[in-house]
């Protein structure tokens, strides 16, 4: 499949002679259409078990050490005897709700989705570079997500060390009860996921680089293709690290090594540990996790930027600012890290360091928020539900993004470290807001995927349900973190200088629970449009991309003929030399036209 | 409170509620008009008047919310750091407060004002490089403003100066209890590792150094007002964090090394148990605790004790089950209050001289309790 290239055109007809049968085509498919669905339908399975996670804690949280019989229904006796949720439990609800949403529903099934959607259809190829690689990276996917989920019916727990599982307590079983088996399926569904994540991103950049169509030079790609570039080259540059730290914190919970351990008592012995450091891990962990911030938001960030420019029938503002703002973010964020760990015990020198190299990353991200708002200005917008949340986005982005100021300034951070107020932050900035991104992108390009349309009017009630829940639950979060609220607690009942805290809980709960509730309303809308939704247009929201291009209903190879040759960028919206309010890429300039843009 | 949350429940439930009508209405009437389910220009003025609307909310809630639970934040630090701490901290807050006000008025504005209509075409306006100089370099010039005081804050609050008159303790942390070690008279700790840990000597303090013997090792310590507290952390087991919120300290404690920070307290217990502010929070929980306890004993159960401003220190790094409820009381005194309490004590090399004594065997239950835990594993091991 590798050899498939641009002049593919003329042999492509007896592609059609193939017959599938349903295993070729809906299960071991090498088709990056069907690939890119399969990774959108275990992302949504994995992100309602990830968001079902978070309400039983909110829950927990709201009213703590109360009975709830949907606890026992749904924890079991064990875990929830009489229908009180155990610390043990809880701290395994978050954890895995961490682990799920950041890692399966915002870097894979994001990525894995409109990556593999959109990279071929919009730089023209007829699919990814290695179609097989691409199929073993979504079934990888599939056994990690199915070995973290087996990791929920183990019985002495799935694993509650937090989604950083920071050594020794996630190194040692006597520590807690979930670093026993759950911490061992644990470190064994992220090597998988890794290495899933390494193929894809491989295949993204291989295919970016050699496969684009006639006259799709690197400036003239959409801002999603540059978005996912970028983020492969990011994933494929730090997931490596994490995969060590896996391995070594492995090898000291197996073989005895003493990487991230030393000078360790309890359960009354001293163990052998010596020599290791669990600060070690920790700049591990976030070589990989800092990163991991922006592999899940770039992404987003494309989808965004075409939603909002063909929704406003403009150009998107900026459009080599957007660039280069993502390639200076993208090198940024590796060189950051160490701001998860001002008062880690390193050497507070590191500290200045981090917070200089920290807030530099607000400059591009300043430079992304006023482009898009510029590009709404005197615009034609067309409020769509994907721009909607593209507009939801930027809202969130900014929010969030702005307290990251706080944190990000070591002599601050000291006392609002792992309080509520990261939680506010990271939730606002990238949680909301790349689940916004993918909420666009789904909206946006479900007619691509399905051929069907998704009912607008669901759309909207799902929006603005969720953008109220979402600063419902985030924005008082932030003053409890303020107060000194650490995360992570199960319940703050023993700390009565918390007490005037609960009455904001209570609120965040309620929040999240109708926020939660109405996701419903999203998941009736995708699984019913896919059968029973209005059919589609070529191309519904009048855009310029090549995707577009390609007919309602799949083929192998996307085009039926030869891949149409791209004449200009792809933001020509309302150029004033046209008379429509759109010009596809496939346009040839006309005899004498200019360039309107830089 | 409660109710305002009700409110909010059921504006949001109206909302819901009205815009699924709409849908039914829609789709009857517009079945034949409008079924490409692409934003129509009414779509698109509904859509934009709800923005504005939205603008309305995110104002009128962080509004609301300054007033409600503004008063909740920490206020007033109770060490000579803390206000540098704050003044960093309330500078950005103004800054951030500036740059969302515009950012959220423009965008929704924009969303709103800007809306489609059929026939209209949008204004061709591509790029800009003043514009985006400009928003380049604004930040820039800001940002740098607040990376000099910070780093300025956070060189003068992190590196301890050896040469200073300080008071020397140790924070000991284990699943899921905090201990203190007063370095005692010679203001230095004695060398100390968990491979030294036996019945009293919970720390593993190596009782043949001679700075540990005068070491003094407490449960709930208290610290002098006025002076540098030179604080030095261990952990036995797993990562833990020394969270004093009100000191506006904090610092991981890691097995395996020694971390430190250091402090000088401002106020005693006592006089930041005055503060107008701290009386009004301690009199608001305390109405909150009598309220639950009017339902307490309705139920048969115990009421909830009265509630006193005492400094904490907190684990802040996830350690295990029962971290939620891994604290410890630090009580500021004046220095001569301190020195009486000093004076009190009883020193480590003591209690370990009373605890390997015969006859103290049956006073000391608890400490012969872990030494025979700590046998009993050893044996197990072997």
């Amino acid at each position: 499949m590798s050899a498939e290239g641009h002049d593919h055109g003329h042999d492509h007809e007896h592609e059609h002679h193939h017959k599938d049968t349903f295993i070729t085509k809906y299960i071991f498919s090498i088709d990056h259409k069907m690939i890119a669905k399969q990774y959108l339908i275990t992302g949504i399975v994995m992100g309602i078990i990830g968001v079902g996670m978070s309400m039983l804690f909110r829950m927990q949280l709201a009213w703590p050490e109360e009975s709830f019989r949907i606890f026992n229904i749904l924890l079991g006796d064990k875990w929830a005897p009489n229908g009180v949720m155990t610390n043990d439990i809880y701290l395994s609800l978050v954890t895995i709700h961490g682990t799920i949403m950041v890692f399966f529903v915002l870097t894979a099934a994001l990525s894995g989705t409109f990556s593999n959607l959109l990279i071929p259809l919009q730089i023209g190829a007829r699919d990814m570079a290695s179609g097989f690689m691409n199929m073993i990276s979504y079934w990888l996917f599939f056994l990690s997500s199915v070995i973290m989920i087996s990791s929920l019916f183990v019985e002495s727990g799935p694993a509650n060390s937090g989604w950083t599982i920071y050594p020794p307590l996630s190194a040692l079983p006597q520590a807690i009860s979930g670093s026993g088996l759950g911490m061992t399926l644990w470190l064994t569904s992220m090597a998988i996921f890794i290495a899933s994540s390494l193929m894809g991103s491989l295949n993204y950049i291989v295919t970016v680089i050699n496969l684009r169509t006639k006259g799709m030079s690197m400036t003239r790609l959409p801002l999603t293709i540059w978005a996912f570039f970028v983020t492969a080259i990011i994933g494929v540059v730090s997931f490596p690290v994490l995969l060590s730290a896996a391995l070594l914190l492995i090898f000291d919970r197996s073989f005895g090594t003493s990487f991230f351990l030393s000078d360790i008592y309890i359960a009354g012995e001293v163990l052998h540990y010596q020599g290791g450091s669990p600060v070690l891990f920790e700049h591990l962990f976030w070589f990989l996790g800092h990163p991991e911030v922006y592999i899940v938001l770039l992404p987003a960030l494309g989808i965004t930027s075409e939603v909002i420019a063909t929704n406003s029938r403009k150009p998107i503002f900026g459009y080599r600012a957007m660039i280069m703002s993502i390639i200076a973010i993208a090198f940024l964020s590796t060189i950051v890290w160490g701001h998860h760990m001002f008062i880690s015990g390193m050497n507070p020198f590191l500290g200045s360091v981090f917070t200089f190299t920290t807030l530099l990353i607000a400059i591009p991200s300043a430079v992304k928020a006023f482009n898009y708002i510029t590009t709404l200005w005197k615009g034609n917008l067309q409020l769509n539900p994907a721009m909607l949340f593209s507009i939801g986005l930027v809202s969130t982005f900014i929010t969030g993004g702005l307290t990251g100021i706080i944190l990000g300034d070591s002599t601050l951070d000291i006392n609002v470290h792992d309080t509520y107020f990261v939680v506010a932050h990271f939730h606002l900035v990238m949680g909301i807001s790349a689940l916004y991104g993918m909420f666009a992108g789904i909206y946006h390009w479900f007619p691509k995927m399905f051929g069907r349309m998704l009912n607008k009017n669901l759309g909207y009630v799902h929006f603005w349900v969720t953008a109220v829940c979402a600063y419902g639950v985030f924005f008082p979060m932030h003053f409890i973190g303020l107060a000194g609220l650490p995360r992570r607690y199960y319940t703050n009942t023993n700390f009565p200088l918390f007490d005037d805290l609960q009455n904001v809980n209570v609120l965040i709960t309620t929040f999240a629970l109708i926020g939660g509730v109405f996701q419903l309303v999203f998941l009736y809308n995708f699984f019913h449009s896919i059968f029973y939704g209005q059919k589609a247009v070529q191309n519904p929201w009048k855009s310029n991309t090549l995707e577009w291009t390609t007919p309602v209903e799949h083929i192998h190879g996307n085009w039926p003929g030869e891949i149409p040759e791209v004449h200009r960028w792809p933001y020509d919206y309302s150029n004033p030399g046209h008379d429509e309010d759109f010009v596809p890429q496939t346009v040839p300039m006309k005899p004498g036209e200019e360039v309107l843009h830089h | 409170m409660t109710s305002l949350l009700v409110i909010i429940v059921l504006v949001l439930l109206a909302v819901a509620l009205w815009q699924l009508t709409k849908i039914f209405d829609l789709t009857q009437v517009g079945s034949d008009t409008d079924s490409s389910q692409v934003a129509s220009d009414n779509d698109n003025n509904i859509q934009g008047y709800l923005m504005f609307g939205f603008l309305a909310f995110i104002y009128i809630f962080s509004i609301y919310g300054l007033f409600t639970w503004g008063p909740l934040v920490l206020h007033t630090p109770a060490s000579a750091h803390g206000a540098q701490v704050d003044n960093l901290m309330n500078i950005t807050w103004i800054l951030i407060f500036i740059v969302q006000a515009i950012t959220q008025v423009l965008l929704h504005y924009f969303a709103f004002k800007y809306r489609g209509k059929k026939g209209q075409k949008a204004l061709y306006f591509a790029d800009n490089n003043k514009l985006e100089a400009i928003w380049s370099v604004i930040p820039a010039i800001v940002l740098a403003g607040l990376i000099l005081y910070g780093l300025y804050a956070w060189t003068n609050i992190m590196f301890i100066d050896d040469e200073e008159d300080t008071v020397v303790v140790e924070l000991y942390a284990q699943q899921f209890k905090w201990t203190a070690r007063v370095a005692g008279e010679d203001n230095v700790l004695g060398k100390a590792n968990v491979r030294y840990i036996e019945g009293v000597n919970t720390l593993g303090v190596d009782m043949a150094d001679a700075y540990a013997q005068d070491d003094i090792v407490v449960s709930e310590l208290h610290i002098p007002k006025g002076k540098k507290i030179h604080f030095k952390m261990r952990s036995q087991d797993v990562l833990h964090s020394a969270y004093m919120p009100y000191f506006r300290a904090q610092m991981n404690c890691v097995p395996g090394m020694v971390t430190e920070f250091a402090f000088e307290p401002i106020y005693t217990t006592a006089e930041y148990r005055e503060l107008p502010y701290m009386i009004e929070k301690v009199s608001n929980i305390n109405a909150i605790r009598s309220k639950k306890s009017v339902a307490l004993v309705a139920k048969g159960d115990a009421a909830l004790d009265p509630y006193a401003f005492d400094y904490l220190l907190l684990c802040n790094k996830i350690c295990g089950a029962s971290h939620y409820n891994m604290q410890m009381k630090i009580v500021v005194d004046t220095p001569e209050d301190y020195k009486k309490w000093l004076s009190e004590q009883v020193n480590l090399a003591q209690q370990v001289k009373e605890a390997n004594a015969p006859a103290a065997v049956e006073g000391a239950d608890a400490p012969v309790k872990a030494n025979d835990t700590a046998a009993v594993a050893k044996i197990a091991m072997k």
